[in-house]
């Protein structure tokens, strides 16, 4: 298909890498929100055509990164229940909690299943009816419809011996977290792709307006980063703080409103912490009392406990874009994406593991 | 975690307003048949339409000419773009 050729053209990027020396015309620093970003701007080479007076900061996008020490610890408390199986996302695997990893957990006999997508989980419960099977909801906006949609069809197909632990979390909340800290200093947000995709460009109008901050929601394909990067070094040269999509083959304005309308249906707000950034009001969602039965932490008790972070891991300012991978001491050294430390390496999405694989050189 | 392909939509099966029907498509990725699901995609799609899919969910739903609307942008913005992208 045409498409793909057009978007991955190496002339017209190299244009385009031109067109971005020229509009960068004064220092200026810009967060890539999402993971996905993260390593597509590592992947695609884009790191290391920066012009001078560009910087790049990962934001806290990665959910595996930002899921708390806390949380990991009652995931593995709950897979080491007797009777329960744990299904999760791959990247979550060896995420380490205050006493090990649910790696740890599985190879002392819980049982945990890699699955692609939650309705796998929902499969589970039918092929194993003896078993409670708990989904560890792990994600952002682009991932919870998917689980309200799967909680739907748990509902509609009668099956009782599956539910939802949900950590979700949603994209704005620490966006306001981060651009209220002065220490920031950012002039530019490349806004995520298909978390945009649900909650629509428009959603963004309101950090551009109160935190004057350029807004830009870009795709993942080289010529879609290097476009937004364009516009965004525009806006900031010129003074303006706007929003703009160069991904409107998939973000709508509006967003997505049948999967926006389905989680309204299961999901409510209610605060949540992050690794890293600490609690943020509002910024998680959790299952309505309608559907209580698909709720783990109410079918089965599990306390949230207080837990430390891995010792000297950096995770937390990196998030924060403060640090960067090569200012911890345990980069490349005792931590690597062989043997991770903290969940930036662990990730595949994650900062610290996006600098292992492609920057270690720069 | 964002897999940013359009898939190209084979089947449609289900009834749009009705989440007890099994909403599913068949989406061809790259000569491999796969089954999606379309629960909480924005539009119905027909078959021909692409999909975006994130976790086994089509999020998204576009016709050809969508997936080529920012081409124009971006020939307008490189510059310097060699002429015989232009054409
Ligand atoms: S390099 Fe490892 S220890 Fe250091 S911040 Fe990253 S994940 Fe944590």
């Amino acid at each position: 298909m045409k498409y793909f050729d057009e978007y991955r053209d190496g002339s017209i990027a190299r244009a385009l890498v031109a067109d971005l020396q020229k509009a960068v015309t004064r220092p200026m620093r810009i967060m890539e929100v999402c993971g996905s970003h993260t390593m597509a701007i590592f992947r695609n080479g884009i790191r290391s055509i920066l012009p001078d007076g560009l910087e790049l900061i990962s934001g806290p996008g990665c959910p595996v990164c930002v899921t708390s020490a806390s949380h990991m610890d009652a995931f593995i408390a709950m897979a080491d229940r007797p009777g329960v199986r744990v299904a999760i996302f791959g990247d979550l695997f060896r995420v380490p909690g205050s006493k090990g990893s649910l790696a740890n957990a599985s190879s002392r006999g819980a049982k945990v299943d890699i699955v692609y997508s939650p309705m796998d989980a929902l499969d589970l419960a039918r092929k194993h009816p003896d078993d409670l099977i708990v989904f560890l909801g792990v994600g952002f906006e682009t991932t919870t419809p998917t689980i309200a949609a799967t909680i739907l069809a748990a509902k509609n197909q009668n099956i009782r011996n599956f539910v939802v632990f949900s950590t979700q979390k949603t994209i704005p909340a620490p966006l306001t977290a981060l651009l209220e800290d002065p220490a920031l200093r950012l002039n530019g947000l490349l806004c995520p792709g298909h978390v945009s995709a649900i909650i629509g460009a428009g959603a963004y109008v309101p950090f551009a307006e109160k935190y004057k901050i350029a807004c830009v929601i870009a795709g993942f394909e080289t010529t879609d980063l290097l476009t937004s990067l364009i516009l965004l070094a525009r806006q900031i040269g010129a003074g303006e703080a706007r929003v703009e999509n160069t991904y409107g083959r998939v973000v709508a304005w509006e967003g997505n409103m049948r999967a926006l309308k389905m989680v309204e249906e299961i999901f409510e707000p209610c605060d949540t912490e992050w690794r890293g950034l600490g609690c943020i009001p509002g910024s998680g969602l959790k299952i309505r009392e309608k559907y209580r039965e698909f709720d783990a932490e109410a079918r089965l008790d599990i306390p949230l406990t207080p837990a430390s972070e891995p010792k000297g891991c950096m995770c937390g300012n990196i998030l924060k874009g403060i640090n960067t991978p090569r200012e911890c001491p345990l980069f490349g050294t005792r931590c690597s994406p062989a043997s991770p430390v903290g969940p930036c390496m662990v990730s595949s999405e994650g900062t610290c593991a996006a600098f292992h694989k492609y920057g270690m050189d720069e | 975690m964002c897999l940013a392909i359009p898939m190209r939509v084979t089947e449609v099966h289900g009834n749009p307003d009705d989440f007890s029907t099994s909403q599913i498509a068949v989406v061809d990725a790259d000569g491999i048949s796969r089954e999606v699901r379309l629960d909480v995609v924005d539009h119905w799609p027909n078959v021909g339409d692409y999909v975006i899919v994130h976790a086994g969910f089509a999020i998204h739903s576009l016709i050809e000419e969508e997936a080529l609307k920012n081409i124009s942008l971006l020939k307008e913005l490189a510059a310097n773009m060699p002429q015989e992208l232009l054409t």
